[in-house]
């Protein structure tokens, strides 16, 4: 094997079409590279003959972070890495150190999970339709999609009284209960979103600037799209059949009613397609939440590992030490290994999380979708004009957060 | 849910459709098996790892057709010192299995699965580059997420948190 020097500064730019082509720089500061994503463009004309993704620019070491931090400090790094998906990204990680505590929630906890999860793919998949068609050219969508997600960001200021990077989920249940007039407030939402959904697709579905900027563009076929491993809505849109939420359930999926939609043109238009449909599917699955969530505790039964009620801390001696020990000393996981995958807006995001059973874990790797999902940009923009490329890196719907980790 | 000590017995787990596709077909690639928390990881002999994994990707039993996932463990100072994780999904039998190789710390390389999977080059890019791991075969194995001239290899147990001073 050659040495590791070898690797070290390797030209990065050479041409395969010898004098034909050329090399074109685009990001990281590209407004439509949805972040710091750099792409070496080789072009023809305005023909693309490669692509060559550049990444890196957000790298924030957060898995070697997480090596040096006690299990309950890692859940708010886990929100920064998808900063539009803050709540999926804390149920994945939540649902990984359960299973390694063999730890079960209670189903007022679960229910809240489930309902906030769904409302975060809405917020995620509107700020995506949102710059995909600002990307492509139409000013408008954007305002009306950043109207709702206001809404929804006010939702989760309210439960975990940040905006963003909630941190809302804890292992073993919740921060805290759901404050006094929330349910009214999402319920109010629910039911006028439907026809806020079929205003955006009025605006779009059959507008023939839309459909030119989008259909037959940067295509991909089923064989690729698994040989590459994409995964969520990218993959649906060539026809890859596959939900972790329907297939594998996780976090009591299971008892939620939902259709999953899939488009087999393999185009932008039919990514599209699959995510306006799961607007739909989503607020659907919120309004099932709303309707099934019970009463009771929002904690785990179990004092070592989830935090005393503050009322119980300042009253109660036994309380008052496991408060303190948690929070100094942490709470130590039984040795072993779990991969926990679950659907985000983006595709399958999955935690592997390691413990050699100290209260630190020995390894936390994030599966990221867009990581992996970056991987198509190469076979969709091959042969499609330059104009075409910011099309199809807002179809495959990237969070360069969760590229560069 | 109460935690169930882990299976390590390889006769207790030979039912089970990767474990007996691999001893029917292939039994000298697998070295050991676990069933812990409701999944399952192989410990497949290095030399063989490609073979394995094709066996378990083609055989009509297993049908392990996706990659989900592609990362490394530093079992620093034991030896041998590295583990590479390769995370298998079968999308028609709904199943998740976890293969295992493990590499030594003097000289790290392996082979690279690019070819049966594109999709795990950047994967296997990001391993490189953040535990000095090679693999043989990469197409462009560089770094990807750190800059060129980068010194060591930051997921190592050794490489300190706030970085070399």
């Amino acid at each position: 094997m050659p040495s590791i020097d070898q690797f070290r500064s390797e030209p990065v730019v050479e041409t395969i079409g010898g004098d034909r082509t050329m090399v074109l720089n685009m990001g990281p500061q590209h407004p439509s590279t949805h972040g710091v994503l750099r792409l070496l463009l080789e072009i023809d004309g305005e023909t693309i003959v490669r692509v060559k993704p550049d990444i890196g620019f957000l790298h924030t070491g957060i898995e070697k972070t997480c090596e040096a931090k006690f299990y309950q400090q890692v859940i708010p790094m886990t929100d920064r890495i998808d900063y539009l998906c803050p709540m999926t990204n804390n149920l994945a990680y939540v649902l990984a150190v359960e299973k390694l505590l063999g730890l079960e929630i209670p189903p007022r906890a679960m229910w809240i999970r489930l309902m906030l999860n769904e409302l975060t793919r809405i917020n995620s998949h509107l700020v995506w339709l949102g710059t995909h068609a600002l990307d492509i050219g139409a000013m408008t969508v954007f305002l009306y999609c950043f109207r709702e997600r206001e809404e929804i960001l006010k939702m989760f200021e309210m439960v975990a009284g940040q905006r963003m990077m909630t941190s809302y989920f804890r292992v073993g249940g919740l921060a805290m209960d759901l404050p006094l007039g929330f349910l009214d407030y999402i319920k109010n939402f629910v039911a006028y979103f439907p026809d806020r959904i079929s205003q955006y697709s009025d605006l779009l579905t059959n507008n023939p600037i839309w459909l030119g900027r989008t259909k037959g563009v940067a295509l991909i076929n089923r064989a690729d799209a698994l040989e590459l491993m994409l995964s969520g809505p990218t993959a649906r849109g060539s026809g890859v059949d596959w939900d972790l939420r329907r297939d594998m359930p996780y976090g009591g999926y299971d008892q939620l009613e939902f259709k999953v939609p899939v488009e087999t043109a393999g185009d932008v238009f039919a990514r599209y397609q699959v995510r306006m449909a799961e607007l739909r599917e989503s607020n659907s699955m919120v309004k099932q939440a709303i309707a099934n969530l019970p009463g009771g505790p929002i904690k785990a039964d179990a004092p070592k590992i989830v935090l005393p009620d503050r009322e119980k801390m300042k009253t109660q001696m036994e309380s008052l030490i496991h408060h303190f020990k948690i929070v100094t000393e942490g709470f130590t996981v039984p040795e072993g290994e779990v991969y926990q995958g679950v659907e985000s807006p983006r595709g399958e995001m999955g935690y592997y999380v390691v413990s050699d059973g100290t209260a630190k874990p020995y390894r936390v790797h994030m599966r990221s979708p867009s990581f992996a999902n970056l991987n198509a940009i190469g076979v969709m923009c091959e042969h499609n004009l330059l104009a075409d490329v910011v099309a199809a890196i807002g179809s495959i719907d990237i969070v360069l957060g969760d590229v560069d980790r | 849910m109460a935690l169930q000590p882990a299976i390590t017995d390889l006769e207790l787990l030979k039912e089970r459709p990767a474990v007996a596709c691999l001893l029917s077909a292939l039994p000298e690639a697998l070295q050991a098996a676990k069933f812990d928390r409701d999944e399952l990881t192989l410990w497949i002999e290095p030399i063989l790892l490609i073979n394995a994994l094709e066996l378990l990707r083609s055989s009509p039993t297993t049908r392990f057709t996706v990659l989900a996932d592609l990362t490394a463990l530093d079992w620093f100072p034991s030896e041998p010192r590295f583990e590479v994780v390769y995370s298998l999904l079968s999308h028609e039998r709904r199943e998740r299995i976890r293969v295992k190789v493990k590499v030594s710390g003097a000289d790290p390389y392996i082979e690279s699965v690019a070819a049966l999977w594109a999709g795990a080059s950047p994967f296997e890019r990001e391993v490189f580059d953040l535990f000095g791991i090679r693999f043989q075969g990469h197409p462009d194995l560089r770094r990807i997420l750190l800059p060129d001239d980068w010194e060591g290899h930051p997921l190592r147990k050794d490489y300190p948190v706030e970085g070399y001073r």
